[in-house]
C-alpha cells in the first residue's frame, strides 16, 4: 500500500517548551520520580503540565467500556490508545510546548511500542502509527529487575485487571502468573527501545532520593533559556 | 484462488488461508447512493444463493458510541478523529468482516478504508502516514466506485434532507455557509477518491445515471467476479 513508512522520530518540529518522559514497567517507581520532579520544577517557578497515558476524557469512556467487556483485539487495543494519545498531543502536549511550558509525561509512545509488539502487532507498523508524536527533550527509562518490580506490585495483592495482566494473550489462566509472563516480555521490549531511541537509563533500584537527585542533575542543563514565572534559577 | 492479502502488515493471529468468502466494497462520496445499491446487491446475490453479510462505517460495537459522542461536541482533535475511525474499522474488520469471510460469506461493505483515507487527507493527514495506518486492511476482491461530480451530487443532497454538518466539512475552515463548504469539501473528497481509484485499481461506475442502470451494472460485475475469481483468480 505504501512506500517507505515514516517512523516515529521523523519530521520533528522544534517548540519553545520542554518535554520530559518517564518510562518503565509497572513498579519501576517512575511515577513517583515524575511527581517529585514536578514539585521541584514548580518550586523553581516553571510552568509545568502533566500528561498521563490513557487520559483523554472522550476516548477514555470507550476504552474503559471496551476493557471491562474484553472487546479489544491487539490492533484495536493499539489504535484506541493511539487515538487517546493523539487527542492529548493535539490538545494538550503541543499547545503547552508552544506556550513554553515543561510537559511531563508519565509513559509515552514507548509504552505502546513495548506493549503492542508483545501483543503481536507489527513493530514497524506501530512505530509508524505514532509518527505524529512530538519528540521528547529527553526520555528516562527506569530500569528495574523483573522480580523487584513484581514484588512492589504484587505484594499488595492487587486485583489485576484483564488487560493489565495481559490475560488477552492467553499466557496463563492465573492472573498473577499471566502478569509475570507479560511483564517479562514487556521488559525485554523496553531493553531494545533503550538503544533504538537513546532513552536515558535510570537505575530504579536505588533509593528514591538518589534517583531524584540524578534526574534533576540531568534535566537542569536542558532548561537553559527556558522562561520561569519568577526570578529564581533552578538548582539541584 | 489465491488467499487474501493485506496491504503490507499482517493482522495478529489471522491466517488468510482460512478465509473462504468474498470481500466486495462499494465506495463513493456522501449521498451518492451507496446504501441503496448495497441493498440491491444483497438481494441479487441472495437470489443466486450466496450468503451475504454487510457492514459500513462507524458500525462497530467498540467505537461507534464514542465517535457519536465526540461528534456531538466536536471535542476531539482532528487527528484523533482519524484514529478513532481507524479503531472502529479495525474492530469491524476483525469482529465482523473476517468472521464472515471465514464462514464463506460475501461481505458487502458500504465504504472501506479508502473513504477514511480520503477524509483524513482532506482534513490534513499526511497521505503516506494514513495509508500506512490502514496497511493491516485486507485487499478486497473488488472496489466498486460510484463516481459522481459535485454538480450532480447537489440536487440529490437537497432532495434527501439537505446538508449535513460533517458531510459538508463544516469542522474545517472552508467557509461559514454550509452550501459553499459542502461544494468545496466534497470536491476535495472526490478528488482524493479519484486518486485512490487509480492507485488501488477501483472499478469506476458512472453514478450520474438512473438507479436501475447502476444496479444492473453492479450486479453483473459482482456476478462475474464470483464466477472468475477476480484478482485472486487471475494467474
Amino acid at each position: 500500500m505504501i512506500g517507505t513508512p515514516g517512523l516515529y522520530g521523523a519530521n520533528q518540529r522544534e517548540f519553545p517548551g520542554r518535554l520530559f518522559i518517564v518510562e518503565g514497567i509497572d513498579g519501576s517507581g517512575k511515577s513517583t520520580q515524575l511527581t517529585l520532579l514536578a514539585q521541584w520544577l514548580r518550586g523553581q517557578g516553571y510552568p509545568v503540565v502533566f500528561s498521563e497515558w490513557n487520559s483523554s476524557l472522550i476516548v477514555k469512556a470507550t476504552t474503559s467500556r471496551a476493557k471491562r467487556r474484553h472487546l479489544l483485539t491487539p490492533l484495536a487495543f493499539s489504535l484506541i490508545h493511539a487515538t487517546d494519545f493523539s487527542d492529548r498531543v493535539e490538545r494538550e502536549i503541543v499547545p503547552s510546548l508552544k506556550a513554553g511550558a515543561i510537559v511531563l509525561a508519565d509513559r509515552y509512545v514507548y509504552t505502546a511500542f513495548a506493549r503492542d509488539v508483545v501483543r503481536g502487532v507489527d513493530p514497524r507498523w506501530v512505530r509508524s502509527l505514532y509518527r505524529f508524536a512530538a519528540a521528547p527533550t529527553r526520555a528516562f527509562y527506569f530500569r528495574v529487575p523483573l522480580e523487584v518490580a513484581l514484588r512492589r506490585i504484587l505484594s499488595g495483592r492487587p486485583k489485576l485487571k484483564y488487560y493489565e495482566a495481559g490475560m488477552d494473550l492467553g499466557l496463563h489462566p492465573d492472573p498473577s502468573e499471566s502478569y509475570r509472563l507479560f511483564q517479562a516480555r514487556i521488559l525485554a521490549q523496553y531493553e531494545t527501545l533503550v538503544g533504538e531511541y537513546g532513552l536515558s537509563v535510570m537505575d530504579a533500584t536505588e533509593p528514591v532520593e538518589v534517583q531524584q537527585r540524578r534526574l534533576r542533575r540531568e534535566i537542569l542543563p536542558l532548561l537553559s533559556g527556558l522562561k520561569g514565572s519568577g526570578e529564581t534559577h533552578a538548582t539541584v | 484462488m489465491r488467499p487474501f492479502e493485506n496491504y503490507g502488515v499482517p493482522i495478529p493471529g489471522m491466517d488468510p488461508a482460512e478465509l473462504t468468502g468474498w470481500l466486495v466494497v462499494v465506495e463513493g462520496t456522501d449521498g451518492v447512493g451507496r446504501t441503496t445499491h448495497v441493498n440491491h446487491l444483497r438481494t441479487h446475490l441472495e437470489r443466486q444463493g450466496y450468503a451475504v453479510a454487510e457492514t459500513g462505517l462507524t458500525r462497530s460495537d467498540l467505537a461507534s458510541r464514542g465517535i457519536r459522542r465526540a461528534k456531538q461536541g466536536n471535542t476531539l482533535g482532528s487527528n484523533a478523529y482519524n484514529l478513532f475511525y481507524a479503531t472502529d474499522f479495525a474492530d469491524r474488520l476483525e469482529r465482523q468482516i473476517i468472521p464472515a469471510l471465514r464462514a464463506g460469506f460475501v461481505m458487502l461493505t458500504d465504504r472501506y478504508v479508502y473513504s477514511l483515507i480520503a477524509r483524513a487527507i482532506v482534513r490534513g493527514a499526511e497521505p503516506d502516514w494514513i495509508k500506512q495506518v490502514y496497511s493491516f486492511s485486507l485487499q478486497p476482491d473488488a472496489v466498486l466506485y460510484l463516481r459522481i461530480t459535485v454538480p450532480d451530487l447537489v440536487p440529490r443532497i437537497v432532495a434527501n434532507g439537505g446538508f449535513d454538518y460533517w458531510e459538508s466539512g463544516m469542522d474545517l475552515p472552508m467557509g461559514e455557509d454550509i452550501y459553499d463548504s459542502f461544494i468545496r469539501y466534497q470536491a476535495r473528497v472526490i478528488e482524493q477518491l479519484d486518486g485512490l481509484a487509480r492507485e488501488y485499481d477501483f472499478e469506476t461506475i458512472d453514478a450520474t445515471r438512473p438507479e436501475e442502470g447502476i444496479a444492473e451494472e453492479l450486479a453483473s460485475r459482482v456476478s462475474r467476479l464470483l464466477e472468475t475469481g477476480g484478482r485472486r483468480g487471475r494467474a
